[in-house]
């Protein structure tokens, strides 16, 4: 197994994502999005297990409105971001199966967090009508006040939660 | 182009188009070291503000690109997607994002990117995103009066502070510098630090 390659410099990187915005609104006249894409394939999900879940709710049933929720341009970035992500990974060597957390976390603490943490964060961008990429960056691009209250609001939150999850990653 | 003003975007070639632009956000996330969840919570420990830098640059490229773009007049900003800037959603929002976000590892595209370099911990973030966002269901009724955008809609920095638009993404851009200089005096502080 050789080594992975070392990451490229954070302002390139982010130069190279902001580009790829820009791109986003250029051609399709919004920016970027993560979270849309998961709502839906967790919508569809809930719609195949549990149908009358979805009819009874009117938030729910939205996502019905006009067709089938998985043909959303979200949803095919979704798995462009998968895909991207594979072909970067794969190239540089970075491609590792196994749960990643701090050298005296136990598998059992880092996958119940993330759990919990992915729920909390799911829930909070439905709240925010966007995550990091739909609220933070693309609105933040487009320079919209409730982008910057957003991310100030998710920073001072993870640095004060943080002291009390050291242990999952330090 | 403008396929969101044209009602395009969930065409086949405005699915296939975001599929594209989706391939390049993994893939810059991904150089960027966002594939690893230890890497992405090391800024709230002070050890590497990767996740400010490259969020700062990429934000003032694309807003100081989308303004040159505007004043050439090869875009129309007023013509753009931008979700409704409400101060109480996206001020709760943000505050549950972050605990999820230091907690979980991840946030939503970077858990994707986590999926693809084959981390399970993401794989079980992303599970548990799906989840929330599906129990946002069960709130949104009470809630729902909250979210209307007329009860607290606070629009954009610019129209705000009566400046333009390109004075707000140079003035982001000029605040992206001076974060750039004194995160990494706080990155060289704490490496010293744990060394010494």
């Amino acid at each position: 197994m050789s080594n992975p390659r070392p990451y490229w410099n954070p302002y390139l990187a982010g130069i190279g994502l902001g580009l790829v915005l820009l791109l986003a609104y250029v051609v399709l006249g919004t920016g970027l999005g993560a979270s849309g894409g998961i709502t839906r394939l967790a919508v569809a999900a809930t719609h195949t297990a549990a149908p009358q879940v979805v009819a009874g709710n009117e938030y729910l049933a939205s996502y019905y409105a006009s067709g089938n929720p998985l043909s959303h341009y979200l949803v095919t970035m979704f798995v462009g971001t998968l895909l991207g992500g594979f072909l970067s990974a794969f190239a540089a060597r970075r491609i590792q199966l196994g749960v990643e957390r701090g050298p005296t976390a136990g598998v059992a603490l880092r996958l119940s967090l993330a759990l919990v943490g992915g729920a909390l964060a799911g829930l909070g961008a439905r709240f925010a009508q966007g995550c990091t990429s739909g609220q933070a960056l693309s609105g933040g691009a487009m320079l919209q006040t409730g982008s910057f209250v957003f991310t100030g609001a998710c920073f001072a939150a993870a640095f004060a939660l943080a002291p009390l999850v050291r242990k999952e990653w330090r | 182009m403008n396929l969101f003003a044209n009602g395009q975007l969930d065409t086949p070639l405005g699915l296939l188009l975001a599929l594209l632009v989706g391939t390049g956000f993994g893939f810059w996330l991904e150089r960027a070291g966002f594939g690893s969840s230890r890497k992405l919570t090391a800024i709230f420990y002070l050890r590497d503000f990767a996740v400010l830098k490259v969020m700062f640059a990429a934000m003032a490229t694309a807003a100081v690109g989308l303004q040159v773009l505007a004043l050439l007049g090869r875009i129309d900003l007023d013509a753009l997607y931008v979700p409704t800037s409400v101060l109480w959603p996206q001020a709760i929002g943000g505050l549950l994002f972050g605990l999820g976000f230091v907690a979980g590892g991840w946030c939503p595209g970077t858990a994707a990117v986590g999926l693809a370099s084959g981390r399970l911990d993401a794989l079980v973030f992303l599970l548990g995103a799906g989840a929330g966002s599906v129990a946002f269901a069960g709130v949104q009724p009470q809630i729902g009066d909250l979210l209307q955008a007329g009860t607290c809609a606070i629009g954009s920095i610019p129209a705000n502070l009566g400046i333009s638009g390109m004075t707000g993404a140079l003035a982001l851009t000029g605040i992206a510098l001076g974060a750039f200089v004194g995160a990494t005096m706080v990155e060289r502080w704490m490496a010293k630090r744990s060394v010494a």
